[in-house]
């Protein structure tokens, strides 16, 4: 309990403060919608691959830091996340990557 | 690196009541939780990465594309149904108003967090029930969608000398045996998580009722399952990139 004190729990601020919480649902909706845009218009693969996977992570950036408030914690709960994190990235990516060589295709 | 920001060098460390990075317990215990389950999920989209990719893909224009056990499907071509229109080609139409349910979800459920800071239970127990339908609603969508892909389309496909409808485990009218089996399993994974959510958030909105939170003094049950909430909306962000669009 004493993690949030800071922010409104003093028994006088009973005013909702949701402002921030509004714009990063308009921000998670806007990039939906691009992505539905691009989904519908475009045709070049790599271009929709690269812009798929950057626009998730984008949404995840704001999913993780704003609603899940890893943003608002102390540095090093934020890094003992993002790092491992980081490095389940890198593994999916270079597994994705090596898929072809493993499985033999094409 | 910050690891050693939490400076408690004149508190008894022992004696309790001291909390590592600023977090409690039942929040650090959360969040390691949900990195246990980043794991599963990735091995998860690191199968699916692998088994997808060794296939070949449709190559052929964007709007002849057919299902062939060749390659593998097009999404826009299997995910393209939406509730009483039946025939009608609306490509990923229903697994946006998904998305969208499963985002809203997750502002409703930040707004009940936000209410529990003020210790307003009326705010919490409105944002909670509206969380708890958002989810069962998602829950709703996706048993149709699950329904559509299994029943399958009115023209079928040659599958071993005869006419296919749909898909089960062995095999689909859209594509290689893996497409069905690795969506059943991914979104029906996704989806328990989305079920176990619901009842999570019904116990938490049932103690709030009750007054349990005000009792104890603070909401923080409700960040909580809030947390895991919004973690089943981020596995469905990469679910929707990894399934219906790429």
């Amino acid at each position: 309990m004493s993690s949030h004190d800071h922010q409104s729990a003093t028994p006088v601020a009973q005013k909702p403060d949701t402002k921030a919480i509004w714009i990063t649902f308009w921000i998670l909706l806007g990039v939906t919608a691009v992505e539905f845009l691009i989904a519908f218009t475009s045709d070049s693969k790599p271009f929709r691959l690269i812009t798929f996977i950057l626009l998730t992570f984008v949404k995840a950036y704001f999913i993780v830091a704003n609603f899940m408030h890893l943003r608002h914690e102390v540095k090093a709960l934020i890094w003992s996340v993002v790092l491992p994190i980081a490095f389940i990235v890198w593994l999916v990516a270079a597994l994705i990557y090596e898929g072809g060589s493993i499985l033999g295709s094409h | 690196m910050a690891s050693h920001s939490v400076s408690t060098s004149n508190v008894n460390l022992w004696g309790g009541g001291v909390e590592p990075m600023k977090a409690s317990y039942g929040k650090l215990m959360m969040w390691f939780f949900l990195m246990s389950d980043t794991f599963t999920f990735s091995a998860l989209l690191i199968t699916y990465g692998l088994i997808r990719f060794s296939h070949p893909a449709y190559a052929g224009p964007m709007d002849h594309a057919v299902f062939s056990q060749e390659y593998w499907p097009l999404p826009d071509m299997v995910f393209n149904g939406i509730p009483f229109l039946h025939g009608v080609h609306l490509p990923l139409v229903f697994v946006g108003i998904m998305t969208f349910i499963l985002i809203m979800s997750s502002v409703t459920m930040v707004l009940a967090v936000e209410a529990g800071h003020r210790m307003d239970r009326n705010d919490v127990q409105k944002w909670m029930l509206w969380t708890i339908l958002g989810g069962i609603a998602f829950l709703g969508c996706q048993a149709w969608e699950w329904t559509h892909l299994i029943m399958g389309s009115d023209a079928g496909q040659m599958v071993d000398g005869k006419i296919f409808h749909g898909a089960n485990l062995v095999r689909n009218e859209y594509g290689p045996p893996a497409f069905a089996d690795l969506f059943f399993f991914i979104t029906g994974f996704h989806g328990t998580h989305v079920l176990s959510g619901v009842v999570l958030n019904i116990i938490i909105f049932y103690n709030t009722v009750i007054g349990v939170y005000d009792r104890t003094g603070h909401y923080e049950m409700v960040e909580k399952v809030g947390l895991y909430w919004h973690f089943v909306d981020l596995v469905w962000v990469f679910v929707f990139t990894f399934f219906y669009l790429i």
